[in-house]
């Protein structure tokens, strides 16, 4: 069986930025698998412009922040290796591995780094009554036939759910010729970003019906028309409400869901709001040896930030692996609890070690929160009392927390982050 | 006098803002929460512009399509235009990111360039 020190899931902005942090760090033995044909993942397809800003300090499209990174793991000579599936990985990391060239086969490694990114929620997760017709694609779906494939998968389109993808896919093919006729949220507000409504939105003329859901399907071998419904405050929908626009075509663009079938495969803690792994401040899971980081972990916004956690991580698998399969930290351990509004946080729990000054949190909140302070306690002692304007489920939240306050809690303890009123 | 009104896009709390323009000149913007509003404001309203992003048909190519953007923001009311004259161009194989696909594209002074490799 061949072996590496690193094997890293997935190819994507997060596996790519985990293999150059942990070659960096003096890893020489790293290995890519990469299902697709390509590295840079779900990037090659986001052709907007947007990304990068924090990373590069400009504005790039997908493919070229994707390019950037493949372009130095290449450089660096980091091996890879791509149409390659992974069927299953072992408790005591044996990667089990497909693909066209060599059939099944086996790996084995001294860590595993988890980027296998998530997900779109489908049909079957939504609850949508109505025929099954061709013509219902999620948004990301839609996006690779669009900019990949190169076809265009309708003419008339209704859009549900208004995350970002479901928005710049309104406008990608409004572009293309396509005309968008509504996008309907079940909640009363949206998850995407207010540049993406004004710009994909508000830019083409397409109306955004907020506490509107999906009531029906029409149509028996390809969709002929959508009816929305207005929902209440329960989200249930209101009789008598219900509006039927004729289309061929219904994006699903309804929230993305961290891909953990390998991981659930490890046997790893999962996290039951973020239904990613649980991790500490390594970021590694509740398996020795194993590292999650990006999406697979908790879906991020920006793939900067993406970038940022996933280096940590690697860095976090060079760490063990030089220091012979061990982290080597025995300092005291403090439980990350997330309370009043945070609805989870990573890492989950944060061990003392003694070399680092800096613990980056991420977290986010469950609904819209103006003029509320976010508050952190260690062991009942308020340490952060931070006022932010504006806080809402779609933006994740970052703070940075000063190791030297826990130096002195030999006993380890609870840091505690929750939203506190003005 | 005319008065427009619109989101700020500067972040989440997307303050409903209003400009009062005299004779294509703001002399007033309301609503807004912090000076990048203003500044938003300003220009949204007197000068929109925008990145262009789409795709070009490749001929030749391990992909049918590559991805590419205008090299700097056009003016809003070209995006129609500038769409029109990339569905006649058609690339050839290899690309390479930066690859100028089409200059000047629609007269605004802006190429259109690569944002992705295709090989042969």
């Amino acid at each position: 069986m061949e072996s590496y020190d690193i094997v890293i899931v997935g190819g994507g902005p997060a596996g790519l930025a985990a293999a150059l942090a942990a070659k960096k760090k003096g890893v020489r033995s790293i290995l890519i698998l990469e299902r697709d044909r390509e590295l840079g993942g779900i990037l090659n397809q986001c052709i907007h412009n947007g990304f990068g800003l924090h990373t590069f300090q400009e504005e790039l499209t997908g493919p070229e922040y994707a390019a950037r990174f493949a372009a130095q793991v290449k450089q660096e000579g980091i091996a890879f290796l791509l149409n390659t599936m992974v069927m299953d990985i072992s408790p005591d990391q044996v990667v089990t591995a497909m693909n066209s060239e060599e059939g099944l086969f086996q790996i084995s490694a001294k860590a595993v780094i988890l980027a296998m990114g998530c997900r779109e929620r489908p049909r079957g997760a939504l609850n949508i009554p109505g025929y099954r017709p061709a013509g219902i694609f999620s948004a990301g779906t839609a996006q690779r036939l669009v900019n990949i494939e190169g076809y265009l998968p309708g003419r008339e389109v209704v859009i549900l759910g208004s995350g970002d993808i479901g928005l710049i896919m309104a406008r990608r093919m409004t572009l293309e010729g396509a005309k968008v006729k509504v996008v309907a949220e079940l909640l009363p507000y949206s998850g995407g970003l207010k540049r993406n409504i004004v710009q994909c939105l508000n830019d083409y003329g397409i109306p955004l019906k907020l506490s509107h859901t999906v009531v029906d399907i029409q149509g028996k071998e390809r969709v002929t028309g959508v009816t929305l419904a207005k929902v209440d405050e329960n989200r249930n929908p209101i009789p008598g409400t219900e509006e039927t626009y004729a289309c061929d075509t219904l994006l699903l663009s309804c929230g993305l869901v961290p891909e953990n079938e390998l991981s659930k495969g490890i046997g790893v803690l999962m996290n039951p709001v973020t239904l990613g792994p649980v991790v500490n401040e390594s970021f590694q899971t509740s398996v020795e040896g194993v590292f999650a980081c990006g999406n697979v972990l908790h879906v991020h916004d920006l793939v900067d930030f993406v970038s940022q956690e996933a280096a940590s991580a690697g860095e976090s698998a060079a760490e063990y692996v030089l220091g012979g399969c061990s982290l080597k930290k025995e300092g005291p351990n403090f439980q990350v609890k997330a309370q009043g509004g945070v609805r989870y946080t990573v890492p989950s729990s944060i061990r003392y070690d003694g070399k680092r000054q800096q613990q980056t949190i991420r977290f986010r909140v469950g609904d819209v929160y103006k003029n509320h302070f976010i508050s952190v306690y260690l062991n009942g002692r308020r340490l952060i009392h931070k006022k932010r304007q504006i806080m809402a489920p779609g933006e994740m939240e970052e703070l940075n927390f000063d190791l030297n306050w826990i130096s002195d809690c030999p006993g380890g303890g609870e840091i505690r982050i929750t939203l506190e009123e003005a | 006098m005319e008065r427009k009104e619109l989101i700020c896009i500067g972040c989440p709390m997307g303050c409903l803002m209003s400009v009062e323009l005299e004779d294509g000149h703001v002399t007033a913007v309301t609503g807004n929460t912090c000076k990048r509003g203003d500044a938003y404001a300003r220009k949204e309203v007197t000068n929109p512009t925008r990145i262009v992003t789409s795709t070009v048909r490749v001929r030749g190519g391990q992909h049918p399509v590559v991805s590419v953007k205008t090299s700097k923001d056009i003016p809003k009311d070209m995006i129609g235009a500038c769409m029109k004259a990339l569905k006649e161009i058609e690339a050839k194989a290899p690309v390479k990111i930066g690859d100028v696909i089409v200059a000047d594209i629609a007269g605004t002074g802006a190429d259109v360039v690569a944002t992705k490799e295709v090989g042969e």
